[in-house]
């Protein structure tokens, strides 16, 4: 992505500290040596391949077929627009990311608010509701897979015929969830796993509130909801949007979840695993590239907004 | 009863349901992970019941099997692998994170704001993006399936963070303690060692812990650049996609002793690991 871009986001955004600690231009080569190493380090790995990444989408080449190698032309990105499954892929990365970052950010903003009061075992409680984000992300899946969606004998269906059984029923509903509902399926066992990330920010906003002015505006007489609404909201905002910002550029990258659960079968594809697939399965590197750069394009008009939301909390100072 | 015994009462009534539903929620969300660890102590026909059986008899059976009892295929190499990959590219990334925060908040080089968010938007590249060029200059250079190159990506997977993370722990030095320490005439090593590095301590324990759970976790790179040799334990457990008969007892030890080193080190330090998820910004 290109620096200007970003300094035209950032443009403006300088806090306090810079104005303070800038003033003495001298010696800026001592000052820059430290960053160099580091800065050289990421462009020569992240963004050269991106270079060869775009040569490549220009190119016709197919690993099948090395003798058919050459300059493609659009070729590839015509053959990628037009390909139904590229753009189903990307209806599902935007579905998958929206319903997984807005449901977790919900249940962690309730299981927030919930933690945020004194109860025995808060501790305890705090705990559990971590585990889920602490399991590999590959091993959760396939605890999903196998352990809980299982149509015969998983966690899920089991609950089930156990509950019918409480009822005198032998009748219980077995479906196979997998390929019943199997975006919903991908989403639930990633929410699962990035609740407790949006709930540990939002408790930690929480926490950060000044309990002086809760306390106030209660001997004010002011109703649980009203705080809620007039107090503990606006001040939850910028958390509210860091959560969202940060589980955004996490999700929209599933691959793990995808190809563990459902290899991508059932519509259930996104980006980063058609873009796999392409590559690795039908090693047409050419329109793999293509699709790459497609892959790009998007995440760049994201990106851009994401990066303004970050650059405004860092100028109002909450970074 | 006075009317503000009975407030009270309700108010207790109150913090008790509350109390009662944050427990309800807690055992919820911990539910799938306590029913993996208790099926990895279960034997396989006790694990593939309708309905399950929570209280039958437990064994160490599908530990035995994920390493290797019946089927001779140790999980070792993969585990070695990832811990190999993980800790070499944590103590890489701060080897390199660290002075471009010293950089970028100590003593800023002019623009630094801008430098910050270009690390950032690096990080919004997709990782797929880039891997095809990887792959064939990895397999020109005859560094495919070597964890070496892991090394090197997952360095630069987790080095936009971690100098996220150590810019804002950094920007936490007080400056004026700085100046009067270099106008008493202590030397840049006295100033690192005896102000930075104190203050610095807690932030480059979370970015490590971080980078590490990170390149643990990985596996579209793993997967892709990686075979026989230098497979992490990621790539082994795709060996469980498709079904293996009754095999879910084998599946979820192996997703227990996966888990195991990022579990530990996440409880151990869950402050750390908020610090460091929201890059440095939750403190």
């Amino acid at each position: 992505m290109g620096v200007q871009a970003m300094a035209r986001v950032e443009r403006g955004a300088r806090s306090g500290a810079s104005r303070r600690r800038a003033g003495r231009p001298r010696g800026s080569w001592s000052r820059r040596a430290p960053l160099l190493p580091a800065l050289v380090f990421l462009v020569v790995v992240t963004q050269l391949p991106f270079v060869g990444t775009l040569v490549i989408s220009f190119m016709r080449w197919n690993a099948l077929a090395p003798d058919d190698r050459g300059f493609g032309g659009f070729a590839n990105y015509k053959a990628a627009v037009t390909d139904p499954g590229l753009r189903s892929s990307l209806v599902t990365t935007v579905v998958l990311t929206a319903a997984v970052v807005l449901v977790s950010l919900l249940l962690g903003l309730g299981l927030a608010l919930l933690l945020d009061r004194k109860f025995p075992g808060r501790g305890i409680v705090r705990t559990l509701l971590i585990a889920p984000f602490l399991v590999v992300p590959v091993a959760s899946a396939l605890l999903w897979k196998h352990a809980l969606y299982n149509a015969s004998y998983g966690f899920v269906n089991g609950t089930l015929t156990w509950l019918w059984q409480l009822f005198g029923s032998d009748s219980a509903p077995q479906p196979d969830w997998l390929s019943a509902i199997p975006l919903i399926a991908v989403e639930a066992s990633l929410i699962w796993q990035w609740t407790p990330f949006m709930m540990l920010i939002l408790l930690a906003g929480l926490q950060s509130r000044s309990p002086d002015i809760v306390e106030a505006a209660r001997v004010d007489g002011a109703s649980t909801w009203q705080v809620f609404r007039q107090l503990t909201f606006p001040h939850l905002r910028c958390y509210l949007e860091l959560a969202a910002l940060l589980g955004s550029i996490y999700v929209v990258q599933n691959f793990d979840a995808v190809f563990t659960l459902t290899s991508g079968g059932l519509g259930t594809a996104n980006l980063p695993y058609t873009v796999y697939e392409t590559f690795y399965q039908a090693h047409d590197y050419g329109q793999a590239s293509a699709e790459g750069v497609i892959v790009v394009a998007c995440t760049m008009v994201i990106a851009t907004f994401a990066l303004r939301t970050v650059s405004s909390l860092f100028k109002e100072g909450a970074l | 009863m006075t009317a503000q015994e009975g407030r009270a009462a309700t108010g207790l009534l109150c913090r008790g349901i509350w109390g009662f539903l944050a427990w309800f929620c807690g055992l919820f969300f911990f539910l799938p992970f306590a029913w993996m660890v208790l099926t990895s102590f279960h034997g396989e026909a006790d694990a593939a019941t309708n309905p399950p059986s929570v209280g039958a008899a437990l064994t160490l059976q599908g530990y035995r099997e994920f390493f290797g009892a019946s089927t001779g295929v140790s999980p070792w190499p993969p585990l070695v692998n990832s811990l190999t990959a993980s800790v070499t590219s944590t103590l890489l990334v701060l080897a390199l994170a660290i002075p471009a925060a010293y950089a970028l908040s100590i003593k800023p080089v002019r623009k630094w704001t801008d430098v910050l968010f270009f690390f950032l938007s690096t990080k919004m590249l997709p990782a797929v993006a880039g891997l095809l060029p990887v792959y064939l200059i990895a397999k020109n250079a005859g560094m495919l399936d070597s964890v070496w190159l892991l090394v090197i990506l997952y360095t630069s997977m987790n080095l936009p963070i971690a100098v996220w993370m150590m810019r804002s722990f950094l920007a936490e030095v007080p400056v004026e303690i700085l100046e009067a320490a270099s106008i008493d005439g202590a030397g840049l090593l006295t100033v690192l060692v005896r102000i930075v590095a104190p203050v610095a301590a807690p932030g480059i324990a979370a970015t490590a812990l971080i980078s590490f759970i990170f390149s643990w976790n990985e596996l579209l790179f793993a997967r892709v650049l990686t075979g026989v040799v230098a497979g992490t334990a990621p790539v082994f457990l795709t060996g469980f996609v498709t079904s293996q008969g009754l095999f879910l007892a084998k599946v979820c030890a192996a997703a227990v002793c996966v888990s195991l080193p990022v579990l530990v080190a996440g409880f151990a330090a869950q402050d750390k690991l908020v610090q460091g998820l929201s890059l440095g910004a939750v403190k």
